[in-house]
This record gives structure tokens, sequence and C-alpha cells, in this order.
């Protein structure tokens, strides 16, 4: 089977702290990782090529810094790299993003697609529905569990709130995938070692131009854009009440009200 | 002049390899000090990501990569959990490397492949209890007999032995020649006669497998020599000149943890009204410290770029064994100190880590072995 | 010339969900800004009557996509029903909840329109001057905020999380026509096969992925006080937490210590009952989104890291707080 998995190259998020006298975002020293969705969608990729035979193929569009998301994908087990960059890309919302993503697939023979649900920095899991519907096939998010037919055809099982559907969908399709889909294996050190002897392929603009429409990437074709970022407000003392009892708990519904707790 | 940054690879290694402690052993680590024992798990994990056959290449099943990238697999390891990272320096860079240098292809093939893979744990049994720094006060025999040789003798302090599948053990087979009547074997657990005894109670590494291994008329058939009859002192002298690069490594990961922790504990921590971390004498003392570990890591780091590039390693290794393990220890005691009455406590991991700086002032060559070495360069 | 603000309604075994009508409920300030009308539109099969309730609770219009494709969620139907809607109906404004089904939804049909989509809102306003939807979102794993335009493609659309926007009270008096609107769709426009579709009951929770947590230290006096902790936990679908000293004391399990030894909590609500404050506790749950706490003592440390801090009995205000919650919730659901 021949898969594709789309891959991010984040800040670790969780690492991210505020700086309580500027209010701005502490970026430095915060490590480079790939999205924990998208690693586990390299590890179902793996695992279905241990099953089924065939090749994992991993793309990442970002600036030459995520070449090493790739190079720890490939000490994964991965057998090929692909990083889409250009100046061109940059500053592309999902639209643009999956544009370009998909301009890059279209090079590519491929049986499934997989990518995270979504990406820890922008959190918006509309990247990988997008790139399906500008290739073209049928798409299945928010997969816990991804298996094979015995036709050759991809059954997922796609998680809701408060049920799953099992789906049945023929291949070419894409999948998104959850973090709790796989637990990802960790890197061997013959895998990083041998991920470094071989080629990380780059594609430019200049190589899938003729895949894609130039005004709909980049941040000129994106349809959204930020008007305003700001932080939010750092935890300190608020307020303390000393009343009656009756008027504390009023005060605390009133609260948690006001906040949308309930 | 060569410069200080790691390569690339290197560098990735060590994300794994900080990862890996973090994940997997962080959780579990002072429950394995407090039951003194080594899960199976763990080493199922270490052998997956190929962690057992770090400098060794991959035509024999290793990871092609290199002394330093092993160093760095040390540090980060013992930066959480000092047994790991002694489980893994005696079967890395002790037992390993006495069949690697002196092995045929044969026994390369038959012995050091399962080792390097994992599949099986080394173990390296040269001290016994009359021999330790004098290691020619050997006692165990090893007689000739036809195509065997009959091994009867016991071993103290043999690391990893409760784990092991294959024992490098050094025996004599001509007494009268004293450290030049001894040779190497290796010698499997299973064999007749081979009878490892119960962990060793100790002050650290507690989670780590250390026993006495008593040899009973233990028939080890002839191929299995290593080398030449009486090159064993040499094999055994070599192994421990490039394993003190490993323990200078430890040190350094077990320094360095302390320190890490320490630094949290103290931004948090508050007295008279601010965070200890603001207190001078917190900053001086920390800044000691990491002075000291920084240095101790760049003398292991040179050791193991010596021992990479076949150089002249062993003077390197053990002043970086001599300085690394000192300084650990130094750094645990002042950590546990900024710890106040939570160092003393063992839900906090400071504790541990000074227990388990001990050890690597005393074993693969004493500080004071160590100087000797040293001295012994320096034409005095 | 794009008007309106489009609502797509949920629904689930036919019943609508509660985003929905938050969604509505927002949409109607939205509108009165723009001096526009709020269309709630349903997709499903037999959905009318359902759809037909939400009048009251503030559309403008309802529309409806009927077609047995459409009981169960599966994109492409949707997706080709919605993008039909659009290019009839030439939105403004096209809302979608942020559930499952939402985001995998908008995400297709944006995509398809060529147009941009904001997820996860959290805040939405007109902007005085150019009209447009201004669409504020947490990004960076909710460390920063932002607020997103889309100046020229149309409909402007957004996907909106569950729970933020309040739905406007029922208005039983405000009826009318569910208009049908005719799409066609059949079985060959799945490109998925349902092989099953099972409900799931809640499963046991990790304290660390709890959004609330209601939790009890040495104040609480006995393991009998984690009963009535319990209770308030239940009311505000949370879950019991601890500090060290109770789990030490037998009175609850350790997997619910919260601190430097314990477990570390980002929950959207923390309630400490009886609890310090000392630096071992704090360490694991300072980056709670609110935090109101219950102490005796008035110099308690805790209060230097409560949005509300409450000097009071905990034994006395717990209970008062779990019987104000349950006549909340009783009203809600009415």
């Amino acid at each position: 089977m021949k898969i594709v998995v789309c891959i991010k190259q984040v800040p670790d998020t969780t690492e991210v702290k505020l700086d309580p006298k500027t209010n701005t975002l502490i970026r430095d020293g915060v490590p480079s990782i790939i999205n924990p969705d998208d690693k586990a969608g390299i590890e179902a990729a793996l695992t279905l090529k241990e099953q089924l035979g065939g090749t994992v193929t991993v793309v990442c569009m970002g600036p030459p810094q995520a070449d090493v998301a790739l190079r720890e994908a490939l000490a994964m087990g991965c057998d090929d790299a692909i990083l889409m960059s250009d100046r061109a890309f940059g500053g592309s919302d999902t639209y643009a993003t999956a544009h370009v993503i998909a301009a890059g697939l279209k090079t590519l023979d491929y049986d499934l697609i997989i990518t995270g649900r979504q990406a820890i920095d922008g959190d918006t899991a509309q990247v990988g529905p997008q790139i399906a519907e500008q290739l073209g096939i049928p798409q299945v998010s928010y997969a816990a569990e991804i298996k094979t037919a015995e036709d050759g055809a991809v059954v997922v099982k796609r998680q809701f709130e408060d049920r799953y559907q099992l789906l049945k969908v023929k291949t070419p399709c894409l999948v998104t995938a959850l973090s709790e889909l796989a637990q990802p294996r960790y890197m061997t050190v013959s895998g990083i070692v041998n991920a470094y002897n071989k080629e990380v392929k780059v594609l430019t603009f200049e190589d899938v131009k003729n895949n894609l429409n130039p005004d709909f990437i980049g941040l000129k074709g994106s349809p959204t854009n930020v008007k305003q970022s700001f932080t939010k407000q750092v935890k300190g003392a608020g307020t303390v009440i000393n009343v009656s009892a009756d008027e504390a708990v009023k005060t605390i519904m009133d609260k948690l009200i006001e906040k949308h707790i309930i | 002049m060569v410069g200080f940054e790691l390569t690339k690879t290197q560098q990735l290694c060590r994300e794994l390899f900080h990862n890996f402690a973090e994940n997997e052993i962080r959780p579990i680590a002072r429950d394995m000090d407090e039951k003194e024992e080594y899960p199976r798990e763990l080493l199922d994990k270490l052998q997956k990501a190929h962690m057992f056959g770090i400098p060794y290449p991959q035509e024999l099943g290793g990871a092609g990569a290199d002394v330093l990238t092993y160093t760095l697999a040390m540090e980060e390891l013992s930066k959480v959990d000092a047994s790991t990272g002694i489980t893994l320096s005696v079967h890395t860079s002790l037992c390993c490397p006495c069949i690697y240098e002196n092995g045929t292809d044969e026994q390369k093939e038959r012995f050091l492949r399962p080792l390097i893979s994992g599949e099986k744990i080394g173990a390296f049994s040269l001290t016994e209890p009359n021999a330790g720094t004098d290691a020619s006060g050997v006692q165990t025999t090893a007689d000739k007999d036809g195509d065997y040789y009959i091994l009867n003798g016991s071993k103290m302090f043999t690391t990893n032995a409760g784990i092991a599948d294959t024992f490098v053990v050094f025996a004599l087979t001509d007494k009268s020649k004293g450290p030049k009547g001894m040779s190497a074997f290796i010698v499997d657990r299973t064999m007749e006669g081979v009878s490892v005894g119960t962990n060793i109670p100790r002050m650290g590494i507690r989670a780590a497998s250390n026993c006495e291994v008593a040899f009973t008329n233990v028939k080890v058939p002839a191929d299995r020599l290593l080398g030449k009859e009486g090159g064993g002192y040499k094999i055994a002298m070599t192994a421990l000149g490039g394993g003190r690069i490993g323990i200078g490594a430890q040190a350094v990961g077990i320094a360095q943890g302390a320190i890490n922790e320490a630094i949290k504990y103290v931004k948090e921590r508050k007295q008279f009204g601010k965070n200890i971390s603001k207190f001078q004498n917190t900053q001086f003392k920390l800044a000691e410290m990491q002075t000291k570990v920084d240095a101790a890591r760049l003398m292991v780091w040179r050791a193991a770029v010596e021992k990479d590039k076949h150089g002249n390693y062993a003077p390197l290794a053990a002043m970086c064994k001599l300085f690394a393990s000192e300084t650990a220890n130094e750094v645990t005691r002042g950590c546990v100190q900024l710890f106040g009455g939570y160092g003393y406590s063992r839900e906090y991991p400071v504790e541990r880590a000074m227990r388990d700086a001990k050890i690597t002032e005393i074993y693969e060559g004493t500080s004071e072995a160590m100087k000797m070495i040293i001295s012994g360069t320096m034409k005095l | 010339m794009s008007k309106d603000i489009y609502v797509i309604a949920e629904q689930r075994d036919g019943v609508l969900a509660k985003v929905g009508k938050e969604l509505i409920g927002e949409a109607t300030k939205l509108a009165a800004d723009l001096g526009e009308k709020v269309v709630a539109v349903v997709l499903g099969s037999e959905i009318k009557d359902e759809a037909a309730k939400l009048y009251a609770y503030g559309a403008d219009e309802v529309v409806v996509i009927d077609n047995p494709v459409l009981k169960s969620y599966t994109t492409e139907p949707y997706a080709k029903a919605l993008t039909e809607l659009i290019a009839k109906c030439e939105p403004n404004i096209v809302l979608f909840g942020a559930t499952s089904i939402g985001r995998d939804l908008a995400p297709r049909v944006a995509g398809r329109v060529h147009t941009g989509l904001t997820a996860d809102c959290t805040g939405l306003a007109i902007d005085e001057e150019t009209k447009l939807l201004l669409m504020t979102r947490p990004a960076f794993g909710g460390n920063i905020m932002a607020t997103i335009v889309c100046k020229e493609y149309r409909p402007q659309m957004a996907t909106v999380r569950p729970g933020v926007m309040k739905a406007l009270e029922k208005d039983a008096s405000k009826t009318g026509e569910v208009k049908v609107l005719d799409v066609a769709l059949s079985a060959a426009d799945m490109n998925v096969e349902i092989l099953d579709e099972v409900k799931e009951t809640k499963k046991s929770v990790d304290i660390t992925e709890a959004k609330v947590l209601v939790s009890g230290g040495r104040g609480i006096g006995s393991a009998k006080g984690f009963d009535m902790l319990r209770e308030c936990a239940a009311e505000l679908g949370g879950e019991v937490a601890s500090s060290r000293s109770c789990v030490d004391a037998g009175w609850i399990e350790s997997d619910r210590q919260v601190g430097q030894t314990g477990k570390t909590v980002r929950p959207e609500l923390y309630i400490a009952c009886g609890i310090s404050g000392a630096i071992q506790h704090v360490a694991g749950m300072e980056n709670s989104e609110f935090v109101v706490s219950i102490n005796k003592n008035d110099t308690a440390a805790i209060f230097s890291v409560s949005d509300l801090g409450v000097v009071g009995d905990v034994n006395v205000i717990i209970p008062k707080l779990t019987e104000a919650l349950k006549k909340y919730n009783a009203e809600k659901n009415n």
C-alpha cells in the first residue's frame, strides 16, 4: 500500500509560557516537535506497512528548519521524505496551505493519505479536509482506528463525541488521525544514523507551479488573515470575599454563569 | 582544533535519549530504586530503540553511531536514572568490547551479534572478594581439560549478573604467571555450575542488578576463549580503559539531573518573602555546580572523540572519570542542601542522585586508581 | 450580494443539538448590528418538525434539506447539500458548531466554495467600520487569542466552540413555516459505506483531562467529606481531586492527587476546598483557567492564586453550592 503522511513541525505549546511582565509568549527555548496528531498518523502508517507491505512517504510544508522533523519521521521508519519549502508559500491560511500541499501530493502516487486532525499551534483541524477537497478524494476525520478490508478498501473507526461509526472507504482517500489512533514508536539510533544519510527531497514553488494557482497561495492568496492577536491574562490574586454562606454561593454561581462555565 | 558542536545526527539521537528517559523511565525510577529491581519491560523498550549497540557497526546489528553518541545516551538516561546508565554501560562498554576487539569472526557472529541487538544482556566478571583495585589478586581458575576449560571460583559485585545471558569471565589458566596467566572466557548463564546470587543490597544504583557469581566445575568449550591464553589481563584493562568514558558520562548525567531538579525547586520554594532562587547563595552555588558539570562534560566528550579516532584515549578517559565522579558527588550533595528538608525525603529525586553518585568514584577503577594511571603518564 | 447569517444547526438522531441554539442566539446579535436576518439550516431525514422549534430560539427563517441520505452524518452528501445552498442563497455569514461534525464539514465546504473559514471561535462581533465579521479564537494551545477576518471571499465562515455562546430564552410564541430546499441527493453521493454506528456511554476520566475539578484539602476533615465534593462535581460535570494530605490520610485514592509529587492539571474550573495553598500543591494547578477557593483562614496562601477567594466553611458552602447548581441545571433543561 502506498501511504503518504502529511506532518507539521510545531512549537511544543505545552512548554510555552507567558512573560508576566510583557504579557507576550516566550518562544525562546521552546522545542520544535512533530505535531502529536501527525505523529500518531506516522505510527498508523508504519503499522499498516508492516501488515501489508508498501511504502510510507512523509510530506511537510514548512521552513528549512522543518528538515529535522522529516529526519525524525525517517528515523521512525518512513521510506522517503519531502519538504515543501518556498517563500511563496509563507503566510498561508488553511485554504492556501491545503492548496500548496495538494499541489505537492499531485506529484506522488498514493492509496492513502494520513494527516493529523489538528496542529497544536493553529488548532484549526481544517487543512486535512481541505487537502481532500482539493484532491477530490473522500475524507474521514477523527480516526481512532484504521484497518484495511480484503478488497483493499480502508475501514476507519470515526469518532464522534457520543458515538463512533465504522466507515468503509475506497482508495485513494484521506484520513485525519487523532493522537489516540496509535502510540508512536520511538526513533531508533540506527534509524537516526541512516536518516541523515538519506536525501530529503525539497519541492519549491517552481517544482509544483503547474499543479497550483499562484493566486491561491501565500499571504495574498489566503481568504482569511489575522487582524490582531493578544495574550490572555496571567493568573494572579483575584477578589477575596468574606460574606455569609448564602451570599458566597450566589457570588460563585454568578461568576460561573458569567464565565460560561455552566 | 575541532568545534564543540554535536552533529545533527548526534543532536537527534540526544533528543531520542532524552524523550525516552523522560517518558519511559522517570515515572518508574523511584519505584525501581525502592524495589531494587530492573524491569524486564524496560529492557525490552531499550532494545526496541536499538540502545544496546549504539557504537557498533550496522553490519553486526549495531546502530552504527559513535562513542560520543553513546555518551549522550549515558548522560540523558542517567539524568533520570543512574541504574539504567550502569546497566547499559557494563553491557556496551565493558562486556561487548572484549568480544568486539578480541573475538574471532565466528565468536562475533555467535556471541556479539545477539548482545549488540539487545536480545541478550552482557556482564563483565573480573572483581573477586580478594581482587578489587589489585586485579592481579584474581583466584578463579580455568583448567584445560581436552576441548574444555573447567572454571572454578567466585566473582563479586558483577553488575547485570541477575539479568545477563552472557558473561565475560576472567580466570587464571596459569597460576604461576600472576596477571599474565589470566585468560578471558565467554560464559553462558545457563551453563551447568554457574550460580548467580541475589542482588547485593547497596547504597545506590539499587535497581541495577549486582550479584556474586559462583562457578563450580563449569565446563566452558575451548572455542569460547577470547584471544590467547594469558591475554586476559590486557583484555580486561583495555575494556575498563574505555568503560570509564561511559562512567564519566553517567556521573555527568547524575549531576546535571540533580541541578535541573534543584533549579525547578528553588524557583518555586518561597522563604523569607521571596523565591529562594533570588538569594545570592542559591545563585552562586548553582553557578559553581553548573560550571564544574560543564567542564566534566567536555572532558567526557574529548575522551569519546579520541576513542572514536582510535587515538590514545586511556589517560583522557581516566581524567574524565576522576573529575566527573568527584563533581557528581559534590554537586548532588549541594543540590540536596538546596532542597533543604525536602531534599532528604525519598519522595524528591535528589537524595537518590546523591546515593547513586558515590559509586562512580569507586567502580570501573577507583579515583585512586585513576590517579595512578594519570600520574603514570606524567613521567614523575 | 451576500446577505444574512446562516446557522447550520446540527442534529443527531433527529434531535437538535444545543450548539445550534447557542449559535442562533449569538447570530441574532450580529444580525441586529448588520440589519440582516438569521436563517437556521437543518440537514437530516424527516426533520421538518424538529427544525420548526428553532423559531422559538430566535431564527427569522428556518430552512431544511431533507433526504434519507442525510439521516446519519457523512461528509460528502452534507457537503454537496450545503454547497448548493450557498450557491442558491448567497449568505453573508455561515456558522457551524465546532463539533466533530462541524469541524469535518465546514472545511470541506469552505474548500469547495473557495472561501475563508475560522475554526473554534469563542467570540464573534461585527466591526463597526467595515461591517466585517470579527472572529476571535484561541491558538497556540490556548496561550494566545487571535481575531481573524475574511475580507474578500464570501460567505464568511466560522465554526464556533459549543458552550460559549448563549442561546436565547425559548419563546414559544414565535413560530413559522419551515422552507424545504430542494437538493438532488441520492445514495450515489455517498463515497463512504457506513458499516456500523455505535453509541457510547461516558468512560471514566483521568483528572488531567477533566474540565472541572472540585478539589479537597485538610479542611475537608474526613473521607466522608469527599462525598460532598463528589456531589458537587457531578453537578458541574467534573471530577474530584485532592491535595497530598488527604491522600496520605487515606481519604482518597492517590491518582487524584494534584501537586508537585502528584499530577499537574489545567481545568477550566478548579474549586479548591479547604486547601491551604502550599507551593507543593499550587505548582500542580496554577495554570487552571478559573480558580475558586474556599478556606476558613483569610490569610491562606491559596487566595493569592485564586480568581475568586471565599473566606468561609467548606462544609457549609459546598452543600449550598451543590443545591444551587442542582436548581440551575434543572431549570436549564426545561
